[in-house]
């Protein structure tokens, strides 16, 4: 009885979130991992999946596959699920795995949870911590029936490097054409960035910044960080950032070791979006920005002077 | 054109959240209710395609009557009609099931889903609508345009965006920007009171989960300040006390 873990690429690596879902399910049984990896990946890339946990890497290397077609994908995690007599799905949250998940569960007859931030807790049937309100809250959720599905949020579980490398299975399922009438035209993806929902450290400017030519100072410091950049809704509402870097209630919900906010006020649903962030460091001019109360560092101080001074302060400690 | 929006009745982006015999119950105590924010934005997009192609548009929410109220604001932004199904909403399986059980019989060429409920945050009810009427399901939408039958649609993906082609019928779940939020006017609101808002008692259906108890989050230890002058003791503690350096 294997655990199917369900990978995700971005430009042909393997996604630091899908590692750590490897690493989960091996926790949960390190005997049985089975990684699934669709479309085209270097069989280096795949192998590594072993140091995290995977006991072998199930590879549906065909082309078609290279693009994530929600309704396709699903249907091949299905059969993968029956390929391998695995009970249990688990995967990292991100915007194709939620959608690809949610189908899949009807498909296979799976209960499912998302936003699981835990170990499952095996001592009364299988049930599962996780994040509602939009962080604002927890659940302890049973999983009923005899399958399930589980998305994690980041940071769940400590990644593990030390494991051998795993065997590669080669696996073609028939492909049902129906799910090709939905046809992916063209793909934007700004390339090198540090992707937001995978980033360890974040850095996050609003509207305190005043425009979006004063942006060279929150991109400076995350380079120095090794960070991805993330804005306040105004700020993404106004353009002065792209939509993809908005945190919050609605927007992305981060969960890096490190956030770093500029010129952010702090509202309820701004911090919707970074309350399960490990560590937030507040710089802003108001001493009552209500942001501090949610902190665990504060500055209060000019942004324009304070933030290019914390960027020498870290390149200075390298 | 004919639509289909499903809306929840959330607790407001502000509230406090709390919960009550012994963490077993959310605290509804001086909770302000709304429709939750992505589908607002879904409603949104719904009433200007009707206005560029004409149809009509159906909201659509499984709960109690205590919904009403959110119902009614969703047909003073521009529903024609509203169906309530009469059934607390005990899963996310649960729910698409009463979906499934209205729309499979009513063709309808659009369903439009927030991306996720800010409640239960699950992301979930569209997909597995989807799976239920065998018809795709793309989430999340951040753009929405229908030509000939055929919808043109932006999806949101970490660090850019796809553009898909997907023919009718499908279920989407939406997001920014695809739409401003309406403020109902006085019109609206008036309109609101006399279109229908039809009750349904729920189809026999399985829940896939149940919720054991619920957790606050650990309380935030105590800040510390640093003085803007020295930002190099920033750096110290992030390396040495907090170690995320
Ligand atoms: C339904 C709903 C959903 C929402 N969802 C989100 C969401 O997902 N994410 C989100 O972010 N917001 C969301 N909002 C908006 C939210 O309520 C706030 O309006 C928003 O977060 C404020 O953005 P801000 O902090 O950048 O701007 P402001 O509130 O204007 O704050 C700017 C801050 O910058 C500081 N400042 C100004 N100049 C300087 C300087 N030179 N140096 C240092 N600091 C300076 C000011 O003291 C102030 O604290 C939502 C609102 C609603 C109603
Ligand atoms: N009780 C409900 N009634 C009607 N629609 C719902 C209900 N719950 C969820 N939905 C729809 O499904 C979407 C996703 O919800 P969720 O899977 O709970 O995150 C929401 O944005 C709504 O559009």
């Amino acid at each position: 009885m294997s655990i199917l873990v369900f990978v995700e690429g971005d430009q042909g690596k393997i996604k630091n979130s899908s590692r750590e879902a490897v690493t989960y399910a091996s926790s949960i049984d390190q005997s049985s991992v089975v990684a699934l990896a669709l479309g085209s990946f270097e069989a280096s890339e795949l192998e590594q999946l072993g140091t995290n946990g995977a006991n072998s890497v199930l590879h549906a290397s065909s082309e078609r596959l290279n693009e994530g077609i929600i309704q396709v994908y699903a249907e091949v995690l299905t059969k993968a699920m029956e390929e391998c007599g695995a009970h249990t799905l688990v995967l990292a949250k991100s915007a194709l795995g939620d959608a690809v998940a949610a189908r899949t569960s009807i498909l296979s007859n799976a209960g499912m949870a998302s936003n699981v931030v835990a170990l499952p807790d095996l001592s009364d049937g299988f049930s599962v911590m996780r994040s509602i309100y939009s962080g604002k809250a927890f659940a302890h959720v049973k999983l009923k029936g005899a399958n399930r599905i589980l998305i994690l949020k980041k940071n769940t579980v400590e990644l593990k490097t030390n494991g051998e490398p795993a065997q590669i299975v080669q696996f073609s399922p028939e492909l049902n054409q129906e799910g090709f009438s939905t046809t992916i035209t063209a793909t934007e993806r700004v390339s090198g960035e540090v992707l937001l929902p995978e980033a360890d450290i974040v850095v996050s400017g609003g509207r305190g910044l005043k425009g979006p030519e004063n942006w060279h100072l929150i991109e400076d410091l995350a380079s120095a960080l090794g960070a991805a950049t993330g804005c306040s809704k105004p700020v993404s509402d106004m353009e002065w950032r792209p939509h993809h870097e908005h945190v919050g209630q609605t927007g992305i919900k981060v969960s890096p070791s490190l956030y770093i906010a500029i010129g952010i006020s702090g509202a309820i649903q701004h911090l919707a979006g970074v309350n399960s962030s490990k560590v937030i460091v507040v710089i802003n001019k108001d001493p009552d920005a209500p942001f501090f109360k949610s902190a665990d560092y504060g500055i209060v101080g000019d942004a324009f002077e304070v933030v290019p001074k914390l960027t020498e302060a870290i390149n200075a400690s390298k | 054109m004919k639509i289909l929006v499903c809306i929840t009745h959330v607790p407001d982006t502000t509230s406090r959240i709390a919960f009550v015999n012994n963490n077993s119950e959310f605290d509804s105590n001086g909770v302000q209710y709304i429709i939750g924010p992505y589908e607002d934005y879904a409603l949104a997009r719904a009433v200007e395609l009707k206005e560029e192609l004409g149809g009509s548009i159906t909201v659509l929410h499984v709960g109690g009557a205590e919904a009403d109220p959110t119902i009614r604001k969703a047909l003073a932004i521009g529903a024609d009609d509203a169906i309530r199904v009469n059934a607390q909403p005990e899963d996310s399986y649960y729910v698409a099931q009463q979906i499934y059980a209205i729309a499979k019989d009513d063709s309808y060429d659009l369903i439009l889903m927030g991306r996720e409920s800010i409640d239960y945050n699950g992301g979930q009810v569209h997909g597995m609508v989807g799976a239920l009427m065998n018809i795709p399901s793309i989430s999340p939408v951040m753009q929405l345009n229908i030509e000939n039958g055929v919808a043109k649609i932006t999806r949101e993906i970490e660090g850019g965006k796809e553009l898909i082609e997907v023919p009718l019928p499908f279920v989407a779940g939406c997001q920014e920007p695809i739409a401003e939020w309406k403020i109902p006017n006085m019109r609206g609101i008036m309109s609101a009171r006399s279109k229908p808002l039809q009750v349904v008692e729920p189809v026999d259906s399985d829940t896939m989960t149940s919720t054991l108890k619920f957790q606050l989050p650990p309380a935030k230890g105590s800040i510390k300040m640093i003085d803007a002058d020295k930002v190099e003791e920033l750096v110290a503690l992030l390396k040495n006390e907090a170690k995320v350096l």
